[in-house]
């Protein structure tokens, strides 16, 4: 594990959530859960987090904040789905201005499905998100280094 | 060892283990407050992989100014720490400060982001209120130290010195302390950024600052700490081991006041900030001040 799995830095974004989601997320703070004896940190700043975690599903209204939070966070950088809705759509996916999951406006690392997902499910998506962050820092550095070499 | 020798070796000591230091500080800062909070807490060597993730990061920066403002920002800020532990000028040292405050709010300036320039425009006020106890500071240590005849304002010299300059100056290093809160950017003044999310700026001063340029950031507030913590030390130093033993008890203790002030406060308003700021450094400093003239 290097540096980057050891402190990943969360932005909590609500497309249309019911907030029992968002209120999870934030019970993962707690002292009960404490994510941030992970290296969690839950930063309100897309230029300075590595893990997107969205929870609801993405309306039209909220497609275009999703795009721009995702394309201002930079790489190496993880999305989770937090919640059903956030994964599929959920009960909402057939609303008339529900467009789906997450996934059909950014692309999705890791889906924690949950009416109203459990912290532990949450942490647990979140270690994995790391374990992607991890991969593409990988990938990042072996394209500098072939980049440098050519 | 000669005086030009001890400097040398001062400041090169800063430069290679202030940054150590200035990071288990943090880490010390982090888990002390997760204990106070009923949690866990990171590691203490988190601080150190935070920043080792942000320099993996990918580089972007809203203009090209940005991240030659906070070069400079952390270049001056470890240029005074060197300056201050060479035992240099003191006035010179506070001067070269305000120089690394101004770049940082600089960088902070020249994005375009409005948080981070209601950020900048915090740090400008907090740097006001901090300001004045800072130069109160020098001209306590000067008169305390003999004034006209034999003042000085080396740092050297007052940490050689035989008397421990606390005595003289409590009511200054009162107002030192006091408002060390603001220089820190502690709550209740961590008004210019907080690393809090959910607040009223996102991160301020710091919104636009990513990667690289924000590791260089908290690379700065290690150093930051350890200078301003070897200043509180300062008061107790008498050229002995003795001193120095103690010095370092008092900035530990210091710290450890910073961090309960820090998760037992609200945040308040810059205008609140100014007027500590103000108040502390006009009533403590100055009362300091005429009491010593009047000894003298």
């Amino acid at each position: 594990m290097t540096a980057t799995s050891r402190s990943p830095w969360v932005l909590h974004y609500d497309g249309s959530s019911c907030n029992g989601c968002d209120i999870e997320v934030l019970a993962c703070l707690t002292p009960v859960y404490d994510a941030e004896r992970l290296g969690v940190i839950n930063t309100g700043d897309p230029k300075q987090a590595d893990i997107f975690l969205v929870t609801g599903s993405v309306n039209e209204q909220s497609k275009g904040v999703v795009r721009r939070l995702y394309d201002m966070m930079p790489e190496p950088k993880a999305v989770v789905a937090v919640g059903i809705c956030a994964c599929s759509g959920g009960v909402f996916r057939d609303c008339y201005n529900v467009q789906g999951g997450v996934d059909t406006v950014i692309p999705v690392d890791v889906y924690v499905p949950g009416c109203a997902a459990r912290p532990e499910s949450i942490i647990d998506g979140i270690i994995r998100g790391a374990a992607v962050l991890e991969e593409k820092r990988a990938r990042m550095r072996d394209v500098k280094c072939s980049v440098s070499k050519s | 060892m000669d005086d030009f020798c001890l400097s040398i070796v001062g400041a090169a000591a800063f430069l290679a283990f202030g940054p150590v230091l200035g990071m288990l500080l943090a880490g010390v800062d982090r888990k002390v407050s997760a204990r106070m909070q009923g949690r866990v807490g990171p590691p203490v060597t988190q601080p150190l992989l935070d920043v080792r993730k942000l320099f993996a990061k990918e580089r972007s920066a809203p203009n090209r100014f940005q991240d030659f403002y906070v070069a400079c920002y952390i270049g001056w800020t470890a240029f005074t720490g060197a300056l201050f532990f060479a035992g240099m000028d003191m006035l010179l040292v506070f001067f070269t400060l305000s120089l690394a405050e101004t770049f940082l709010i600089l960088a902070a300036f020249c994005t375009g982001s409005p948080f981070a320039q209601v950020g900048a425009q915090r740090e400008a006020y907090a740097a006001m209120a901090f300001e004045p106890v800072v130069l109160i500071m020098a001209v306590g240590y000067y008169l305390a130290t003999g004034g006209a005849d034999g003042g000085t304002f080396s740092v050297l010299d007052i940490a050689r010195g035989g008397d421990m300059m606390i005595l003289p100056m409590l009511g200054i290093f009162a107002g030192f302390v006091l408002a060390l809160t603001i220089k820190l950017r502690k709550s209740p003044f961590d008004l210019s950024m907080s690393h809090h999310a959910h607040q009223d700026l996102v991160r301020g001063l710091s919104t636009e600052f990513s990667g690289r340029t924000f590791a260089m950031l908290e690379v700065s507030h290690w150093l930051e700490s350890v200078m301003v913590l070897g200043m509180v030390a300062l008061f107790l130093a008498n050229g002995t081991w003795s001193g120095v033993a103690l010095g370092m008890t008092a900035a530990a203790l210091v710290w450890a006041i910073e961090i309960w002030v820090d998760n037992g406060f609200a945040r308040m308003k810059w205008q609140t900030a100014l007027k500590f700021g103000w108040v502390v450094a006009l009533a403590l400093g100055l009362s300091n001040i005429a009491v010593l003239l009047v000894i003298a």
